[in-house]
């Protein structure tokens, strides 16, 4: 193991020179420590990616990325147990309370879109369009549509059997916000794993299924699944990168992010990781299906990463959520 | 041999201690040491029994649940819906159908091997047979699983197009083929030792192979073989990867095989894989799932202990 | 099913037509018991065979199914193996050996040596997820009450010592190790037990009639002459160590790592782990990766289980 001080030293002088030299210049492959990840499973295909990328430079350095959910990774991260968390939801209140009553500063890192992706079996050739009041048919709780049939009578009377992410993740909170919204809740009666994979896989095998999780998680099994097009108010919009990158594929696509925490960020390590995270997460993420996010953003979030503006943007000072598109929030 | 921790690193000085007060303090030691691994099983039921009963406790005392609700209740849906409801009973059910399926594909197949073993099968049978259940008994359940997701899931769909992706058929069958060389050994084990007399006994009124088998033999083992059963449902009910990976999600009061249904380790596989952030009830429940398994196992294992004590006395 | 198969055969009458039919239906139950594992090893094998080269072995996972190896899983699932037979087989030969042949005379005594032996009757039947939750309170959290793993009250040496130790253990190696210890200390007790069972009370008898005290007696007499069959049931207890998934995916859940553990408190994975990561998912690409990874498990737990024979049979002439 190479002595920490020296390379810390090196470290900071390489890292620096990357800010204007590109990623090429932390290619020096000499830092070594660990950088703990957990989190997310719709942000976990980025990290990935990016791990394996950073591993084979700074071979090294040794990266563990996790699967927790959103909430789990918090739970870990806000006690200071990790040093990064994949987060497909900006931080909630309880769990800046958590954190802030442990002494833990983190940075907001935005790192992709995601578009959400509500799909359906390949052999199901009726559903084409969904509007939100569809979808709230199907999956708000009280009278909820048991078949097809009951959504819209044009439909075949097939039962409804739903796919659906743990309610941990992210990727539930957001479409229960977008579906159910205020006071409503969504049907207990669903078949729910964290691990989108089995989504995945009970979706592709049923003809009746329904099910929805993060879009690169779709573009990566389109010969198994079919995705249904949203309409918002005008018209139907499929998810692609286009429709959720300029927001036309309404309401259904969120940025996804990290939490670095700022204590963490001051060791070589864990800051030429998140640097390289930084550099290479616009075309990893696209490599992994999400859709990369517009330059200006991504500058900016280097911009604050290098100055460690800490704290959320998504929570107001009395602690309640802020609404709106990233761009107009994310400062 | 240096693998007994109880005892000196030095070389035991093979019988011939240097005073009788040395090797006194040494004996004590070492009692010390045997007396402390029996203390550390006793130690590790203990742990068991406080860890569940606490967290159990505490998921008890919250104000949406009662221990009433939770052993009676017909609903579980600890993470979704505006309320949220504590009833183990679809977790048990889901549970007890796995077990059932498992039960019905490996109970008769297993006894009907032990028996064919055990009576009927040449030296050289069994000794092709014998290495196969070794295999078989070897292998690590997330195979099991990986086999049931891969293999079994698609041939059932493939014969009807009512199983689910996920279903209790499958995992059943997995558990199944995985009790199986615990029931063969096991039963095998209680057939052998029927002592020959009872055999040639019978032989010898003229009976024949079936009928010495199965009316004599097979009797005669009956409570070694009920003890095999028992601990082949223990294992089938606390299996863990293969209902994981094969039987679902979706926690439901069903006795449909060809649905999907939650187990009671798949749900606690779920909610230490991160589905429950805070340490609210969904989180302190998996405690009491534990704990209700934790019961069931062991009251099967006892019954089980019991009655294999009581056949060994008898031919003792 | 003794009673169908009764039904089965009455009808038709004539006995020794029941004693052939049972045949057939014997030799039906047990090719129905090879056909399982024949078919069970055939998919495994004929999904497994195209991934099975040297970067299966020698590579970190990875995202892209053609690139994904088990190396750090393969050496995670050595290091709390290791783990746990340096704690599980000193304290299970121990316990046995205590059980075995220090039976009290003492009526109280008597008792409670009843109780830790039903006792481990009972532990060998608790599923290994239970355990899972016992290692994961006991070992990774220490019950909550020395704080958070990445805030540690105690520590010895730094992590760059193999031996670097903090409390509470956190999801490290050792904490994995010592879980798994629990899963199979009943077995190995149990079957120690069995081992020294098997050595002829003369031989006792002869070592205490020469003088010796009960210690040499165990150690000199006892122990060498079980020391075949502890040797078998230790190393099928460490096979089972070595597929068990559930308690380690309690204590550690699905990492990527894609490094080797340096210490005792170091972030690992283990080679079932990274197979039920692969098997879940949903790309068929991954499932030929996890069926590979599958056989190289099989490989492992086949030579030990062969190593289990080779004893008995060269300690049994």
């Amino acid at each position: 193991m190479l002595n920490r001080k020296p390379g810390a030293l090196a470290a900071l002088t390489v890292t620096t020179l990357s800010l204007f030299g590109g990623i090429s210049a932390v290619q020096a492959g000499d830092l070594s420590g660990a950088v703990k990840i957990d989190g997310s499973s719709t942000v976990y295909p980025i990290t990935e990616a990016v791990a394996e990328e950073f591993g084979s430079e700074q071979r090294d350095v040794r990266v563990t990325v996790g699967i927790s959910g959103t909430g789990g990774g918090f739970k870990r991260f806000t006690v200071g147990e990790t040093d990064i968390s994949d987060a497909s939801r900006p931080i909630k209140k309880s769990e800046l309370d958590k954190a802030t009553e442990n002494g833990v500063e983190f940075i907001e890192i935005p790192v992709a879109y995601d578009g959400l992706s509500i799909v359906v079996n390949h052999d199901n050739d009726f559903v084409k369009t969904l509007t939100v009041a569809d979808l709230k048919k199907i999956f708000v709780e009280g009278n909820a549509a048991k078949t097809w049939k009951q959504v819209n009578p044009a439909w075949p009377d097939i039962a409804i059997k739903i796919y659906a992410p743990g309610t941990d993740s992210g990727t539930f909170d957001y479409f229960k916000e977008v579906v159910a919204g205020e006071g409503e809740s969504i049907r207990s009666d669903m078949s729910v794993s964290e691990d989108d994979n089995v989504l995945v896989r009970g979706v592709a095998g049923d003809k009746g299924a329904i099910g929805f999780f993060g879009c690169a998680y779709y573009f990566e099994n389109t010969d198994s699944l079919r995705a249904v097009a949203i309409d918002g108010g005008k018209g139907g919009v499929l998810p692609d990168k286009g429709t959720i990158e300029s927001g036309e594929y309404a309401p259904f696509s969120r940025p996804l992010f990290i939490y670095v925490n700022a204590k963490a960020a001051d060791r070589p390590e864990v800051n030429a990781f998140v640097q390289f995270y930084l550099e290479n997460s616009p075309a990893l993420a696209e490599e992994v299906g999400y859709v990369r996010l517009p330059s200006e953003i991504t500058e900016l979030a280097k911009a604050n990463y290098q100055s460690r503006k800490t704290g959320t943007q998504f929570l107001n000072e009395k602690g309640e959520k802020v609404h709106g598109p990233l761009a107009k929030v994310y400062k | 041999m240096s693998t007994i921790s109880t005892t000196p690193p030095s070389a035991w000085p093979a019988g011939r201690p240097r005073s009788k007060a040395a090797r006194r303090v040494r004996e004590t030691f070492i009692m010390a040491g045997l007396i402390g691994c029996g203390a550390f099983s006793i130690a590790t039921t203990l742990t068991i029994i406080v860890i569940l009963g606490v967290e159990a406790f505490h998921f008890f005392r919250l104000d949406e649940v009662s221990f009433w609700d939770f052993i009676t209740g017909t609903k579980w849906s600890p993470l979704l819906g505006a309320e949220k409801h504590f009833g183990v009973l679809p977790l048990v059910s889901g549970t007890l159908l796995v077990t059932a399926v498992a039960m019905v594909f490996a109970l008769p197949l297993g006894l009907i091997t032990a028996i064919w073993l055990s009576e009927y099968a040449k030296p050289k049978v069994r000794a092709v047979i014998k290495p196969v259940l070794e295999v078989l008994a070897g292998i690590p359940t997330v195979v099991f699983g990986f086999f049931a997701l891969t293999v079994i899931t698609p041939g059932l769909r493939w014969l009807h197009e009512g199983f689910n992706v996920y279903n209790a058929a499958s995992a059943g069958l997995a558990v199944g083929v995985m009790c199986l060389p615990i029931v063969t050994s096991l039963s095998e084990d209680a057939l052998r030792a029927v002592p020959r007399s009872l055999r040639e006994g019978a032989y010898g009124l003229g009976a024949t192979r079936f009928e010495v088998s199965i009316k004599v033999v097979t009797p005669a083992a009956l409570s070694g073989i009920i003890a095999a059963f028992l601990l082949a449902i223990a294992r089938a009910v606390g299996e863990t990867m293969i209902v994981s990976l094969a039987a679902g999600n979706a926690p439901s009061m069903t006795v449909d095989p060809r649905s999907q249904v939650q187990t009671m380790t798949g749900y606690m596989v779920q909610i230490f894989l991160g589905d429950a952030s805070n340490f609210g009830p969904e989180y302190y429940s998996s405690y009491a799932v534990a704990a209700t398994l934790f019961v069931m196992t062991l009251l099967l294992t006892v019954i089980g202990h019991q009655i294999r004590v009581r056949y060994r006395q008898v031919y003792e | 099913m003794n009673d169908t198969a009764i039904k089965h055969a009455q009808p038709r009458g004539g006995r020794f037509f029941r004693d052939n039919l049972f045949v057939l239906i014997c030799l039906f139950a047990a090719g129905v018991c090879i056909a399982t594992l024949g078919v069970l090893l055939a998919s495994i094998l004929i999904q497994g065979v195209e991934h099975l080269d040297g970067r299966l072995l020698s590579n970190p996972p990875s995202r892209k199914p053609d690139k994904a190896g088990i190396y750090p899983a393969m050496i995670g699932t050595i290091y709390i193996c290791s783990v746990c037979a340096f704690t599980a087989i000193p304290l299970g030969i121990g316990t046995a050996v205590l059980l075995e042949e220090f039976k009290p005379g003492n009526r109280t005594l008597a008792r409670l040596h009843g109780f830790v032996q039903l006792n481990i009757t009972n532990l060998a039947g608790v599923p290994s997820v239970v355990y899972g939750i016992l290692g994961l309170t006991a070992f990774v959290e220490m019950f909550k009450l020395l704080g958070n793993a990445g805030d540690p009250i105690w520590t010895l040496g730094t992590t760059d010592n193999w031996y670097y130790v903090q409390l509470p253990f956190g999801r490290g190696v050792l904490a994995g190790g010592l879980t798994l210890m629990l899963v199979v200390l009943p077995i190995i007790i149990i079957s120690s037990q069995e081992a020294l069972r098997a050595v002829p009370n003369s031989l006792r008898h002869g070592a205490l009639a020469l003088g010796a005290t009960r210690c040499q007696m165990v150690w000199n007499t006892t122990l060498p002459a079980a020391i075949p069959g502890i040797m078998t049931g230790t190393i099928l207890a460490m096979s089972r160590a070595i597929g068990e998934a559930a308690p380690i995916l309690i204590i550690a859940g699905i990492v990527y790592i894609t490094f080797t553990p340096d210490h005792l408190m170091d972030d690992f994975t283990a080679m079932p782990l990274q197979i039920y990561d692969w098997a879940g998912r949903p790309q068929e690409a991954f499932h030929r990766v996890a069926a590979s990874g599958i056989l190289v498990l099989m490989a492992i737990l086949l030579t030990f289980n062969a190593a289990a024979v080779i004893i008995r049979q060269k300690f049994q002439r």
